[in-house]
Order: structure tokens, then C-alpha cells, then sequence
């Protein structure tokens, strides 16, 4: 963050950042313009989730309730929530899908959070797909059975610590009770395994796989290990899955700052970590759609206390890791962290500009998961870019309108339908990690806990919000705001690309990365100067239907000016050439 | 890398690892995007179908659209019906496709919705406009694989549109399976190369292998047309190219129509294509002609000149039933030793063919249908290969076992050349050996000593 004492130079906001001089148009009847095709009860429901933003008083946005048939969503399902985003990253432990081979098939190593094999557990389980491949015989006398023979014979195979079992739509509805055969399986062979009833028909979005997954690893593997590790300042980063390396990015960083991190939920986590994470002394929550559940219950069983925080964007890495230092409020640590900020941005500072040069006026929308459509956001901020439209595929009315709401949001039957669970204080391992005093006084300095604004009031008055947006709006915006660059997913993207707009994927990133803190955003930076600056597009329309190109012979052969000097050159060659004489009628040199 | 597979082989019952197939909605997805104007349907909840879209995806790297019923648990008590309603309503209105074709999921199977009975009702009620056309096909994953996926909605797309007016028309239809667009693209040039008037159904190219042009078409401009396949009731005859992809469809066509089908296989390499050549040069009364003949005679030209590189070479093989046994064909013709075969799919007539053609050359050979990877992979740590055959999903394989790996099949995920490059017909072989010859050969120069590192080879 820039010194605040001074006031900003010219070009720049009083946060720091460069001021953008894109402009917008009128969003009102841009909106409209997306609505008009929509049969009148699917215009009503779109209606509520395609809004003009207001910072000030964010309006209330329809998110979190069920995609309308037949559109053409972004959105996957329950099990991809949980067994995709939150469980699927754990490597050391085994996971097995219970159902037909698709789930798993399309869950394998699809998603890329990254993961490096540790010295004590050697098998990245990861690189393994494993499935009860469920066949008609299954489905028609059940699956209990097969379940519990796969999962012995896993376990005498691989010997895990621990074994996680995901439910795909049809076990839900034969019946299977997934749940008993794991209790079973966990008293016959000693190890931790567990189930989660995540079928993909349960919620309207990944949103509630995340819920499940939050619920069983909290049941099941946090709170086992009570040792905890003995470095100082101790911190869980929840909700940061390490895609394209960016937990190595943020640990780095933490580390410089001699903050430690316990563990990373869950990226590159281990089975370890995990059993120990309620010992840190703080969580820092990054996405929060998909952890605030697990933040929640770890504040209300163990007492650790959490924040959120952002590593997406140079100055919001300055500003959360000064939110770290004030939490702990060490001297030492304070005076460390604004010399790696120091550090870091000098280093930042020159390619920052340099892309701000490059990119600044430029536009940009993205939608995509439950936070990143927020956190990016400061990327683009932080080279003078505009996010003219932005929305979540799968966040609730939280991640829009900040956690203000949530007293005010009602329960529907699809959410009603995850298990919310019941979490009191441990009576033993219940520690609070401030004083009361302590707690106010931070309160006084203006420290927050639990607290997310959520992304309206960071985006600009009259900017799109659009919840879950559907194929039928991505073509409209682009039509209606040609932004420089969109960052969607893998079904987006060439819908997108091919209109001539680069479109930068942030589920994998398009296999790049890491994007976090520092180093993250300064390769993210030249990312986007690399994509919306290139010339490819240009290239799209050929040279003879463009207007005539001087540089171009243009049909005109060697005639033209360009070619003048090699008709020259080709003519005196001409010229030079003498036949020989007498030459033989075959070669004679053999 | 897959440090947790060894040798040791254990019988497994229960527990599938590292499946060489997937569920049969992605294979009748694929097959629906064949048909120009369409837009395929995925009935159950949604996940199946973003699952399915972002596979097919990143396979062609390329739009590929299909809508989803969007199911929530109420549906799965109650059943998709008024999901499904819906839905054709909003597609035709927004979307507004020629046809939809719709096919379902493990959940709409299990909840057993009546798709004919739902597709009727939304005629009547409008949801689906006058003139604008619905069809199905049951994918059940439980059951058979992605292929049998395909296969079912090819089937659909005979069972609801072909049609015999009486009036033999000069045409061959040819059904080419599940294989690239480069491949339908090149099975059309061989026709035209011979003259030969085709009907080729369905037909990804130019659909899943558009050009950059700066607009998009959700239709874009490939694809059989409805009126194409219709008309596949009146065609001189039907060669069906794979058995696991393609002849049900045929079967059906012959039942329905009284079309005579030709029951062949891919023609990958040169035994055949030599079939499938000659097969529809007498269907469709044409020569085929000296163009064909010369690409003929540079493959064997080719085949030749490598032969010292290809004799009794090792070789494992991964993928769909179909490819496995035309790729395994060229590989015999090629000298070389497929000692493993495998498919995930189930299937007797794979095994059965498969023996018809190892037993003489590579009588050693282990042949497995419903197999998966980690199986082939123990059998390659129990006795090495020189070369692995299959998708991208065997690139921790090759990497374990340091074994060069040309990619083939579906899915590709991480390289480019599938899109562009047929594996089917000469040119196709040709592509397939220009493949395994860099792999050989490179591993050579990386690895051998330097006194044996030649310029000239
Ligand atoms: S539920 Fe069935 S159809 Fe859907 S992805 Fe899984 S296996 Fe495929
Ligand atoms: S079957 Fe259910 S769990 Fe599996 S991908 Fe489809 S929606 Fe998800």
C-alpha cells in the first residue's frame, strides 16, 4: 500500500492504485439488451441475478438458487464441490468414488492443484482415478457390498492412512448408506475412513459439495493430532487450493515474513497437517464461499479466531500481511513484514509500472468460482485496468453483498438440504487465542474479524453483477462491451476466443501460474500484457480483405515497390548467366 | 511418479483403478454434435453435463455447447419431466437449434423418466416449436462405456430420422465411429477422391474443428443434416466402420429401411483401409482410381523403409475397443509385437477379435477387455515394452517406465496434433508411423551412448 500520510501522485487513488481511464457503457440498457431474448418466467429469475452495481448500497442479487433448465450454465455439481474442490487436493490419502465410472473419470487429475510428494509418503494418490465402476447389477441389488470389497482391497494395495469416499448421484437414490459401510471398514482395518454424501443432485451448484466436504473434514480428520508444530505465529491459509502453485507462492511469502503456516486447506496439504490445523493460533480465509463453514466451527470448537484475507494482487498481499502482523501484534514480526513488503515491492515495482503503461484504459469481466471474480479484480486494479462486469458461478448472496446479509438470507429447500452441524466448545481443547482486552483492543485499532465485504462495494457504481451468467449473456457482453480480455473456464473459453477476445482461464489458469502475492502478480501482469497485446487476433482477417497494404506485394508480384530491389538483383543474374560450351551430353565427373 | 503400482498382480473385484474408459453420456454428446444445427441435451443434474462439455473441451479445444435438465434433488423425488419441458422451451427460445438430442444420465436412468412420453407432451404443449425436432437415446453409464454412448445415439439418430421413400437414391452412407474430425474430413477426401457419393453421419468436422474468423456460430457449418440422414433410409448401402461404434446403427438401418450394411472395422493401416476402400468403391460403383492408389503405395513405400526400426518392437496398447483392434492390424502388418491390449470397455467381441488377430503373430499377447491402466501397468513393470499406445491418461505411465508414448484415442488432453493429423485411411497410417518413429528414435538419441549417436539414421 502507498504511504497514506502523502496524497496520492497524479493518476492515482488514494488505496494506491493507478486511476483507470476506460470508460463504461450505459449498463441499465446494456442489461436489458441481455434479458430481452428470455421466455417471461426465465427473464423473471435472470432478472434478480443480473444487476447494476452500486458500491454504496449493493442491491440485493438472486445468487445461490437453482440454474433454469436448459440454460447453459458454467456450473458443475455437488460432488465436484467436494470431492473436486475441498477433499480432492489431500495427496496422501486415498479417494475412492462410489458410483459409475464418469464422476470419477472426469474428476482425475482435471483440476490442478498441485502437489509435491513428501519424504515420509512417497505416493502422490492423486495420480490415481479409483471407482467402484458401478454396473447395472449395482444399481439394481445395491452397492454396499461392492463398495466395502473395493475399499479392502485399496487398502491392502496401497495402505493409506486414510480413505475418503465420495456418493455420485445414483447411490444416492438406491439407497446405499455409503456411511456405514465406511464405520464398518474403519473398525475392520484400523485406519481413518470416511464417507460424504455429495451427490451431485443435492444444492444447485458445487457450492454445497463444498458444505459437505467442510462438514466431514471436520468430522473426521481435524482434531486428531493435538501437537502442534513449534515455530511461532502459527497460521492456517483456508480456501487457497494451490492451483498453478499459487499456496507455494503465498507460503514464500509468509515465510520471508517468518509467519508459518500449519496448513494450507487444502492445498498441497497432507493428511498430517490437516489433523493438526485447529493448533494454529489464526485462519486467514481467502476463498470464502468455499471454507467460511470450516472457519466458523474451528472458531467455535478450538477457538482459533479467523480473518479474511486476499494473496490475489500486490497491494491486498501488503494489506493482508499487515492484517497478520497486527493480529499478532509482535514488534519483531510488524518490522519483518514491512521489510519483506518493502523488498518485494521494490522488486514489483518497475515491472508493475511498466505493465501499467501497457495495459492501463483497458477493460476486462470475468466469472468465474466463488471468489476469484473478487480477488482478480485487484490484479486488474493494480495496472489501471477496468472490470466492467464481473459474477460468481457458485457464491451466495454473502460473497456479493459482504456477510452483512447474512442474517437476511433466506433458507431455501435446496439448502435446507445440507447438513449444517452442530458444533460446541471443546471442553478441553477449547483455547481462546486473545485476551478479552486483547479482542477490544484490536477492535479499537480498527481490526476486523469475520469480515467480508463482499465484491460489490469494491466494484465501480454501474458495473455488471451477474450471478451464474449463462452463454447466452457471455455473447451478449462481449457483442455490447467488447472487454480487452474475459476470464471464465475451460467452456467458455473458446466460445470466447473465437469472437477475438482473449479469454484467460482461472480455474487452471490455462496451465500458468503461480498468480498469488508478489511474484504471482508480476507473472500475472506480463500474462496480461502478453494476451491483450498480442498480435494474433490481427491475423484473423487475411491480407485481401484488408485494404491494400503497401508493405504487401498485394498480387502484384514482382512489381511491387517492395520487390524492386529483387527484380534487380534476379535481372543482373539473368544477365550474368553464359551458356557453356561444348557441354557434354552425361556428366563425365563419375 | 505412480509410486504406489508394482509388479505384484492382484486379482481385484470390486475396485476399478485408472479406468481406460469413461460414461456413456460424453461418447452420445460427441456423436450428437455431428448433426449440423444440433444441440445436445444432458437429462439429469446438472454436473454430468459440465463434466462432459469441459472433457470433450479440452480434448478439441474448441466450443462445445449442450444444455442440461439441470436436475435438483426435487427432481430426483418427483422425476425430470417438467425439468426436461422446460428446458426445450428455453433452448428453442434462446438457443434455437434445428433439433435437440437429448440423451440421459445414471440419475434420470435410475429415476427411469419416459423421455419418448416427455418429448411427445412438449410437442403438443409447444415447448417444442412446430418444425423444430427432438430425439433421444438412453446412456445409462452402468452399462457399457463411452462408446456404447455414441453407438446409442447414432442409433437414435437412424431409429428417429432415417426414412425410406421408396426411391433408391446414389448414394453410400458411412458411418465412420467415434474418431476425429480430421478423420471424418479425411474419410470424405478418400470418397471424393474416388467419386464416391457419401453420406456420413453423424460428422464433427467442421464443427469441432473450426477456424478462427472472429464470430462465433453456435451451429457452426459442419454436421449431417437432418435432411442428410434422413435420406440415409433411401442410400445404395451403409459401411459401418467399428463394431462397437457404429454397426448397431447399421443393423438398425438395414432392419428400418432395408439399407444392406457392410460391417467393417477403422481403416487404420493398410489390410483395412484396403477393405473399406474397395468396400465402398463396389457400393458405390466407382473406380478407385489411381489418386488412392498412389497414397497407397507411398504408405507401403514408408512402411519399407522403417521396417528395421518397427520389426519386434514391443508395443502396449490402451484405448476403445474399435481403435484398439484396427491400430493392433497395423502393428502386425508393421512387424511389430502388441504384446498388451487392452480396453476399458466391456465387450466379448473384442477379446474374440483381438485373438483372431494375435494368436498367429504374437501368440504371447495378453488381451483384456473391462480392463484399466493399472493393470497394463503392471504388466509392463512385470515384462517392458518398447512403445505404449493409448491416451493422455498413459503419460504417467510412459513417464514411469520411461517407454515412448504416441497419443491416440480419446481423450487427448495435453497435444495438438489429433485435431489436425487422421489416424484413418493411408495418409492416416502414414500420420500414425511419422509418430512412432519420432518416439523410437528420439529415446535413442536421448539415451544413447555417444559413440552410437548417428546424424544419418
Ligand atoms: S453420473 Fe453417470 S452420467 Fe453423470 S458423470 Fe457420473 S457416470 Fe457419467
Ligand atoms: S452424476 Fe451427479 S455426481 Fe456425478 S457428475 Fe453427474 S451430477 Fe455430479
Amino acid at each position: 500500500m502507498s504511504d497514506l500520510s502523502t496524497t496520492p501522485p497524479e493518476g492515482y487513488d488514494s488505496e494506491g492504485y493507478p486511476i483507470p481511464t476506460a470508460t463504461q457503457p450505459d449498463s441499465e440498457a446494456m442489461r436489458a439488451e441481455m434479458l430481452k431474448i428470455y421466455p417471461q418466467k426465465t427473464r423473471r429469475k435472470r432478472e434478480k441475478q443480473l444487476l447494476t452495481n452500486n458500491p454504496e448500497t449493493p442491491p440485493e442479487i438472486g445468487a445461490n438458487t437453482r440454474t433454469i433448465p436448459g440454460i447453459i450454465t458454467q456450473r458443475g455439481c455437488t460432488y465436484a464441490g467436494c470431492r473436486g474442490v475441498v477433499i480432492g487436493p489431500i495427496h496422501d490419502i486415498l479417494h475412492i468414488t462410489h458410483g459409475p465410472v464418469g464422476c470419477s473419470y472426469y474428476s482425475w487429475l482435471t483440476r490442478r492443484n498441485l502437489a509435491r510428494p513428501k519424504p515420509d509418503q512417497p505416493i502422490n494418490f492423486l495420480q490415481y482415478c479409483m471407482t467402484t465402476d458401478m454396473q447395472e447389477e449395482d444399481i439394481v441389488f445395491g452397492g454396499e457390498k461392492k463398495l466395502a470389497a473395493a475399499i479392502r482391497e485399496a487398502y491392502a494395495m496401497f495402505k493409506p492412512k486414510a480413505i475418503a469416499v465420495y456418493s455420485t448421484c445414483p447411490v444416492g437414490l438406491i439407497g446405499d448408506d455409503v456411511h456405514a459401510v465406511c464405520r464398518q471398514a474403519k473398525a475392520e482395518l484400523g485406519i481413518n475412513i470416511f464417507g460424504f454424501s455429495c451427490e451431485g443432485y443435492k444444492g444447485v451448484s458445487q457450492s454445497a459439495g463444498h458444505h459437505i466436504a467442510n462438514n466431514g473434514v471436520f468430522k473426521h480428520m481435524v482434531g486428531l493430532n493435538d501437537e502442534p508444530d513449534k515455530e511461532k505465529f502459527r497460521i492456517n491459509v483456508l480456501g487457497e487450493y494451490n492451483i498453478g502453485g499459487d499456496a507455494w507462492e503465498i507460503d514464500t511469502v509468509l515465510k520471508k515474513c517468518g509467519i508459518h503456516v500449519t496448513a494450507t486447506l487444502s492445498g498441497d496439504i497432507s493428511y498430517e497437517q490437516i489433523t493438526k490445523c485447529h493448533t494454529a493460533d489464526l485462519n486467514v480465509v481467502l476463498c470464502h464461499r468455499s471454507i467460511n463453514y470450516m472457519a466458523e466451527m474451528m472458531e467455535t470448537k478450538f477457538g482459533v479466531p479467523w480473518i479474511k484475507a486476499n494473496f490475489t494482487g500486490a497491494e491486498q498481499t501488503s494489506k493482508s500481511l499487515r492484517k497478520i502482523g497486527k493480529y499478532f501484534d509482535d514488534k519483531q514480526l510488524i518490522d519483518r513484514i514491512e521489510e519483506v513488503i518493502a523488498q518485494e515491492m521494490a522488486a514489483l515495482k518497475p515491472v508493475q509500472e511498466e505493465m501499467r503503461k501497457r495495459l492501463q484504459g483497458k477493460t476486462a469481466a470475468m466469472f468465474v468460482g466463488g471468489s476469484r471474480a473478487h480477488h482478480y479484480q485487484h490484479l486488474f486494479k493494480d495496472v489501471g485496468m477496468l472490470t466492467v462486469a464481473a459474477g460468481y458461478e457458485f457464491a451466495h448472496r454473502d460473497d456479493y453483498e459482504g456477510r452483512k446479509v447474512l442474517p437476511t438470507i433466506k433458507i431455501d429447500a435446496d439448502s435446507r438440504n445440507i447438513e449444517e452441524i452442530e458444533v460446541e466448545a471443546d471442553p478441553k481443547r477449547f483455547v481462546p487465542r486473545k485476551t478479552p482486552e486483547q479482542l477490544e483492543a484490536l477492535k479499537a485499532g480498527g481490526f476486523n474479524f469475520k469480515d467480508y465485504d463482499g465484491m460489490m462495494v469494491e466494484m465501480k457504481k454501474s458495473t455488471l453483477v451477474i450471478d451464474d451468467i449463462s452463454h447466452h449473456e457471455m455473447e451478449k457482453l462481449i457483442e455490447l462491451y467488447k472487454p480487452d480480455i474475459i476470464c471464465s473456464g475451460i467452456k467458455d473459453k473458446f466460445v470466447i476466443e473465437k469472437l477475438g477476445v482473449p479469454c484467460k482461464q482461472l480455474h487452471s489458469y490455462d496451465y500458468g501460474g503461480p498468480y498469488t502475492a508478489y511474484t504471482g502478480a508480476a507473472n500475472f501482469y506480463k500474462e496480461l500484457d502478453r494476451m491483450i497485446n498480442t498480435k494474433v487476433w490481427k491475423l484473423i482477417t487475411p491480407s485481401w480483405k484488408k485494404p491494400a497494404d503497401p508493405t504487401i506485394a498485394m498480387g502484384k508480384g514482382i512489381d511491387s515497390p517492395t520487390n524492386k530491389t529483387i527484380r534487380e538483383v534476379v535481372a543482373g543474374m539473368a544477365k550474368a548467366w553464359k551458356p557453356q560450351k561444348s557441354a557434354p551430353a552425361s556428366s563425365a565427373e563419375g | 511418479m505412480l509410486n504406489g503400482t508394482t509388479a505384484e498382480l492382484v486379482e481385484r473385484k470390486a475396485l476399478r483403478i485408472n479406468p481406460a474408459k469413461t460414461c456413456q453420456p460424453i461418447g452420445a454428446m460427441y456423436a450428437a454434435l455431428g448433426i449440423h444445427g444440433c444441440m445436445p441435451h444432458s437429462h439429469g443434474s446438472q454436473g454430468c453435463c459440465s463434466y462432459h462439455r469441459s472433457h470433450l473441451t479440452r480434448h478439441f479445444k474448441e466450443p462445445v455447447m449442450a444444455t442440461t435438465s439441470s436436475f435438483t434433488e426435487g427432481s430426483s423425488v418427483f422425476g425430470g419431466m417438467a425439468n426436461l419441458t422446460q428446458a426445450f422451451k428455453n433452448i428453442f427460445t434462446i438457443y434455437n437449434p434445428e433439433i435437440v438430442a437429448v440423451h440421459t444420465t445414471c440419475l434420470s436412468e435410475v429415476i427411469g423418466d419416459d423421455i419418448p412420453t416427455i418429448i411427445k407432451k412438449s410437442i403438443e404443449d409447444g415447448s417444442i416449436p412446430a418444425g423444430k425436432i427432438a430425439i433421444h437415446a438412453n446412456t445409462p453409464s452402468f452399462v457399457g462405456s463411452h462408446v456404447t454412448g455414441f453407438s446409442n445415439m447414432v442409433m437414435a439418430m437412424v431409429n428417429y430420422l432415417s426414412e425410406k421413400t421408396g426411391t433408391t437414391l446414389n448414394q453410400v452412407n458411412v458411418i465412420p465411429g467415434f474418431v476425429e474430425p480430421a478423420d471424418m474430413r479425411e474419410i470424405k477426401r478418400i470418397a471424393a477422391a474416388m467419386s464416391a457419393n457419401i453420406v456420413m453421419f453423424p460428422d464433427t468436422s467442421n464443427v469441432l474443428d473450426g477456424p478462427l474468423t472472429g464470430q462465433y456460430k453456435m451451429y457452426p457449418e459442419g454436421g449431417a443434416t437432418v435432411a442428410q440422414i434422413k435420406s440415409a433410409g433411401d442410400s445404395i448401402a451403409t459401411v459401418a466402420l467399428g463394431h462397437f461404434a457404429s454397426h448397431v446403427a447399421a443393423a438398425t438401418l438395414e432392419s428400418k429401411c432395408n439399407v444392406p450394411a457392410a460391417f467393417l472395422e477403422l481403416p487404420i493401416g493398410v489390410g483395412a483401409t484396403d477393405r473399406f476402400i474397395s468396400t465402398l468403391a463396389n457400393y458405390a460403383g466407382v473406380e478407385v482410381g489411381p489418386a488412392i492408389e498412389l497414397e497407397r503405395g507411398r504408405l507401403v513405400d514408408l512402411m519399407s523403409d522403417l521396417h528395421q526400426y518397427f520389426h519386434g518392437k514391443r508395443v502396449a496398447v490402451a484405448g476403445d475397443p474399435d481403435q484398439v483392434i484396427a491400430i493392433t492390424q497395423f502393428l502386425v502388418e508393421l512387424e511389430m509385437k502388441p504384446v498388451y491390449c487392452i480396453t476399458g470397455s466391456p465387450g466379448n467381441q473384442f477379446e474374440k477379435r483381438m485373438h483372431e488377430i494375435l494368436d498367429g503373430p504374437v501368440p504371447e499377447a495378453k488381451i483384456k477387455q473391462t480392463a484399466d491402466l493399472f493393470e497394463l501397468h503392471q504388466w509392463m513393470k512385470n515384462e517392458p515394452v518398447d512403445l505404449l499406445i493409448g491416451n493422455t491418461y498413459g503419460k504417467h505411465i510412459a513417464r514411469t517406465e520411461n517407454v515412448p508414448f504416441v497419443r491416440f484415442g480419446f481423450p487427448i488432453l495435453d497435444r495438438t496434433g489429433h485435431r489436425f493429423f487422421p489416424t484413418v485411411g493411408y495418409m492416416g497410417a502414414v500420420n500414425l508411423i511419422n509418430q512412432m518413429i519420432n518416439v523410437l528414435l528420439d529415446k535413442k538419441d536421448r539415451e544413447c551412448d555417444e559413440e552410437w549417436f548417428e546424424l544419418v539414421q
